[in-house]
């Protein structure tokens, strides 16, 4: 996705001399292309990202559009006060990419995962959380933040992601884009979780199951118009994000859910749990020890589709 | 252009104006804003070019109170200069006022950040003055800051960025007091030598008397003395400068004047 990242924002920063990027002193070779087309939009602002996310705000206040670029936890929690005073507070759009979205860094250790990001952020006024699913999201809502006019946050994988769609799909921020048609549960995945969720939809087809998929890369505003419309349609949800339990998709759904009274939809929350990881190991080994691949997920979706169905309450 | 004599009197008015607005909205942080006052009357009277008439051009200069508890001082200032009525200073602290206790965004024309929480302003002044040379707009951004908020990383961080990019048209000052909220800043955070500080960071350094205004304005007419360096001023004064007996008394951090001392402020400020 980084590759993707750094290639859409060259083309839009010809477009657009109002954009301004920042880097935490990483991508190595990645920003070249644009460090030589825009000298004086470009700016290495060191490993010093509370500076970096203030200087963002005060640019933003002049009518740039400035983007800032570090490892998640380094551009989210490392400077959460200076992303809540002076970017959301004084509501100016600031776009934060963070690099290396949920496990995506997982070998390098809890210190580069992030897992916390989409909480976080998300309880900040003005903020907007975006979660491409795969590098064509990535375009389609890179751009879509840069119109927003807006503070944005939107977390990104690293390199090699599978790619789902074939061309940038139409996406709009607050809108949750259907990838899959399917009538017997709504799986809801964010960010890098989509190629799971799609796998999840094959094994279950291979059961005879019909799962209908959402990429709902916009975790911040929640879609609620469209979780009305799907309410009487699934009485089976099921979420899917590289992120924790708290306060993360899931929990958004969740906290919907109660406030809607929804009584009769059953929602299945898969996340990472409320742990430091030990011992570390790649993302597809972190994932396994979170039960995070298509077979377990697979597994306790039939699982509760048998409870349901064996249950003597209505659903 | 005022003359010395007209700044020291628009100095003693508007401590008398915040020592008034501490005592009728109960706001602490009186000694923090009599700290600054003759800074900023320099500023605003003085140095930047901002026309109350038009707070938000674009080619106007910046100023920014990172120190936000001292807004005060900036408020009486701005109504001073005309930014808006002098009457407004009487709802200050009061609820559903639009002068709180610290700046909320655009609270008032004039007031460029919400601030309050320290270690921002530098960093919000470095996007804007970086922003001056994006756009190629020559206006100056000047931030006021508090000794106790040289505590904060983040100042050290904005203050390694600048020199590198040559912002000669960015201004930190220290309002060095000497004092943070519950002691001494030497024996908390030893800051000194500051000026060598900034200095050794590659901003063009000075150390003046921050309650006299003939160093001030001697101080500004420099600015930039060295093309390609920021500027960093470390402005020595007193907590609570202008009242004998709120002088470096930290007491003032926190107290609220009651009616006596407010007539006893006004003997000593208009003798």
């Amino acid at each position: 996705m980084r590759n993707a990242f750094a290639e859409e924002l060259l083309l839009l920063a010809a477009q657009d001399p109002k954009i301004v990027l920042l880097s935490g002193d990483i991508g190595n070779r990645l920003f070249d292309k644009f460090k030589t087309q825009f000298p004086s939009r470009f700016y290495n602002c060191g490993v010093a990202e509370a500076n970096m996310a203030s200087m963002a705000a005060g640019l933003a206040m002049c009518g740039l559009k400035p983007i800032t670029y570090t490892i998640t936890p380094f551009n989210t929690t490392r400077c959460l006060e200076q992303i809540r005073d002076d970017i959301c507070y004084h509501n100016v759009p600031v776009l934060i990419i963070g690099t290396g979205a949920g496990l995506s860094y997982a070998s390098l250790g809890c210190t580069h995962h992030s897992c916390e990001d989409i909480s976080f952020l998300r309880s900040i006024p003005n903020m907007t959380v975006l979660c491409p699913g795969d590098t064509m999201e990535l375009r389609s809502l890179l751009k879509a933040a840069l119109n927003s006019n807006a503070p944005a946050y939107m977390r990104i994988g690293k390199t090699g992601e599978p790619l789902i769609h074939s061309s940038p799909p139409p996406l709009q921020i607050g809108k949750g884009f259907p990838i899959r048609e399917g009538t017997d549960l709504c799986i809801f995945s964010t960010g890098n979780m989509l190629p799971t969720a799609l796998e999840t939809a094959a094994l279950l087809q291979s059961k005879e199951i019909s799962a209908h998929v959402v990429s709902l890369h916009t975790v911040k505003p929640l879609d609620t118009e469209l979780l009305s419309s799907l309410t009487p349609k699934y009485s089976l949800w099921i979420t899917l994000e590289e992120h924790s339990l708290i306060g993360g998709l899931g929990a958004s759904i969740a906290e919907w859910m109660i406030d809607h009274t929804i009584q009769q939809t059953k929602l299945l929350r898969f996340g990472t749990p409320d742990r430091f990881p030990h011992p570390i190991g790649s993302q597809k080994y972190l994932r396994a020890q979170y039960g995070l691949e298509p077979e377990t997920i697979t597994g306790r979706i039939i699982k509760e589709m048998h409870h349901a169905n064996t249950s003597c309450y209505t659903r | 252009m005022h003359s010395l004599e007209e700044l020291q009197q628009i100095a003693a008015r508007i401590r008398y104006r915040i020592i008034e607005m501490s005592r009728y909205g109960k706001a602490p942080h009186l000694g923090s804003s009599l700290s600054c006052v003759d800074l900023i009357v320099a500023a605003y009277f003085h140095f930047l070019r901002i026309s109350p008439k038009d707070p938000s051009a674009p080619q106007r200069d910046r100023f920014f109170l990172s120190k936000g508890h001292a807004v005060s001082t900036l408020y009486a200032v701005l109504a001073e200069k005309g930014f808006f009525p002098l009457e407004l200073l009487k709802t200050f602290n009061k609820d559903g006022s639009s002068l709180p206790e610290h700046p909320t965004p655009h609270c008032v024309p004039g007031v460029e950040v919400a601030t309050g929480s320290l270690g921002h302003g530098l960093s919000l002044g470095l996007g804007h003055a970086l922003a001056a040379n994006i756009q190629n707009i020559p206006y100056r951004t000047m931030v006021l800051m508090s000794d106790g908020e040289c505590n904060e990383g983040s100042v050290w961080e904005a203050a390694l960025f600048a020199p590198i990019h040559k912002l000669d048209h960015l201004i930190a000052i220290v309002d060095f007091n000497k004092w943070q909220a519950t002691g001494r800043s030497e024996q908390i955070m030893n800051l000194s030598p500051l000026k060598e500080k900034w200095s050794a960071f590659g901003w063009q350094a000075y150390e003046i008397n921050g309650h006299s205004l003939e160093e001030i304005l001697a101080v500004f007419s420099k600015i930039p003395e060295t093309p390609g360096k920021p500027t960093a001023i470390i402005a020595h004064t007193v907590k609570g400068k202008g009242v004998s007996f709120m002088e470096d008394d930290n007491n003032w951090h926190y107290r609220i004047p009651t009616d006596e001392d407010l007539q006893k402020a006004k003997q000593e400020l208009f003798p």
